[in-house]
């Protein structure tokens, strides 16, 4: 059977996790495989795990204000490893100013989610649109 | 993607392509069983290490530096750690990836070419590993992994599955974890190839330590008095003497101990080669999977031909006399 497979992801020069761990304990009752990568990785690291890994989702948390240096950077390493991350659904989290929306966007984000966002909606986010993407090319 | 693509790039080292038949393996796809089945006979040449032990004792720390001190051996690795699904959702946090070594270190295993690691929710199967963690291991080794880490769910005293897949079984231990009655219990103690008592800088490592050494003696012993009573596996028994299990300390997180635990687990996969245990092992290993295969499928069978009479009002004793006598006809 079928199971989707999430990647959450601290990315940088970041410390805090708390977020990042009480969302992968919500994603993991709302029955997803969580694979958390701990603190401080690289995006290459984020990248390979994904790719091996062969994950559904790429959830990258960001407190930092690093991401956008660091979140295409992702996406470019996941394909220059063999992975599609067309067909993945990549989400970013944490504190990102509405102006960069556009930029996450343009280079392949699809959704963000910033404090204050209810868990269930990401949940309801990762279940809806998930489908659309696979299909997608 | 296809079956010959797949298979290809399995051998081919194609890491995407093996990510990619793990996960069909893993979900039960139709096709992984021709996969499976076509990448059998490039199997066999791994060297499977199981890593078990109560939760907390450090075996993904214990792992993490095993995969580093191997690569310096010129080993590639493969890895599959198993963590539990829930119960109720079918939910996992696997958590073990988390502790291999990354760029704050010398080497950084994450992005190793010849480290490839997989983490697995046990998917509702008990004793320790998944269902298919044995052919998710099988894939591994057709794609060429050398030593292949395979790390149990947190198991308490009876999960003892690593040995479906594991030539050398490593036990993991910490200090507090109990007392001489707890380490003469039947069960997961029984499996070790290789005992580890992690954290060994804590108090009380010498208590474990003690204990350890104390239920592999009468383990002797005992195997020498029954050994007076049955004719039949004395050659059995007289193997089981043959690999005198050696106990480790070791601090993983500071890298303390590994070296000699890597030294232990080869000579362990050495001795097993030349007195014919491993090649035992491995067939009984084969014929267990076989039965399990078999009666994966009658009990899908049973499930798609017999929900209607599960759901009747007959007592289930009946209605499984009943099951039996058509399936088997």
């Amino acid at each position: 059977m079928e199971r989707i497979r999430i990647l959450l992801a601290k990315v940088g020069l970041d410390g805090h996790d708390r977020g990042a761990k009480v969302l992968a304990r919500f994603l993991r009752d709302a029955g997803f495989e969580v694979i958390y990568t701990g603190l401080h990785r690289t995006p290459q690291e984020v990248a390979r795990a994904a790719v091996d890994e062969d994950v559904d989702v790429v959830g990258i948390s960001l407190l930092s204000g690093a991401h956008i240096p660091l979140v295409p950077r992702v996406i470019q390493y996941i394909r220059e490893y063999g992975g599609n991350p067309d067909k993945m659904l990549i989400l970013v989290g944490g504190t990102i100013s509405h102006d960069d929306f556009p930029k996450l966007k343009e280079v392949g984000v699809d959704g963000i989610f910033i404090p204050g966002v209810p868990i269930s909606e990401i949940i309801k986010f990762i279940k809806e649109e998930l489908p659309k993407k696979r299909k997608s090319k | 993607m296809n079956v010959e693509e797949i298979i290809e790039g399995v051998l081919g080292e194609n890491r995407r392509l093996l990510a990619r038949a793990i996960t069909l393996v893993e979900n039960e796809h139709p096709e992984a069983k021709e996969i499976l089945r076509r990448l059998y006979p490039r199997t066999g040449k791994a060297h499977v290490i199981g890593i078990t032990g109560f939760l907390g004792v450090g075996k993904s720390t214990i792992v993490s530096k095993l995969t580093g001190e191997f690569r310096k051996r010129g080993k590639s690795v493969g890895i599959v750690a198993v963590d539990p699904s829930s119960p109720f959702t079918g939910g996992a946090l696997l958590g073990d990836r988390l502790r291999l070594d990354g760029a704050d270190v010398n080497e950084n295993l994450w992005l190793d070419e010849k480290v490839f690691f997989r983490s697995m929710g046990s998917r509702g199967r008990l004793g320790g590993i998944a269902k298919k963690t044995g052919d998710v291991v099988k894939l591994l080794d057709a794609a060429g992994f050398e030593k292949i880490l395979v790390e149990t769910v947190g198991a308490g005293q009876g999960e003892t599955g690593v040995l479906e897949v594991a030539d050398t079984v490593v036990v993991t231990l910490m200090p507090e974890t109990g007392d001489d009655i707890q380490v003469s219990k039947a069960g997961i103690l029984e499996i070790g190839d290789i005992f580890v008592i992690n954290k060994a800088d804590l108090e009380g490592a010498e208590n474990v330590e003690r204990w350890l050494k104390y239920m592999l003696s009468l383990d002797e012993e005992t195997v020498m008095e029954l050994s007076k009573l049955s004719h039949a596996d004395e050659a059995k028994i007289m193997q089981k003497l043959k690999w005198k299990r050696p106990i480790l300390k070791t601090i993983a997180n500071k890298g303390i101990g590994i070296k000699e635990l890597a030294n232990e687990i080869e000579r362990h996969y050495e001795v097993i080669r030349k007195n014919g245990m491993l090649e035992e092992k491995r067939r009984e290993k084969a014929k267990l999977s076989a039965i399990e295969l078999a009666i994966e499928e009658i009990r899908f069978e049973i499930m798609k031909r017999y929900k209607q009479l599960l759901d009747g009002e007959m007592d289930p004793y009946t209605v499984a006399d009943k099951i039996v006598g058509e399936v088997l006809k």
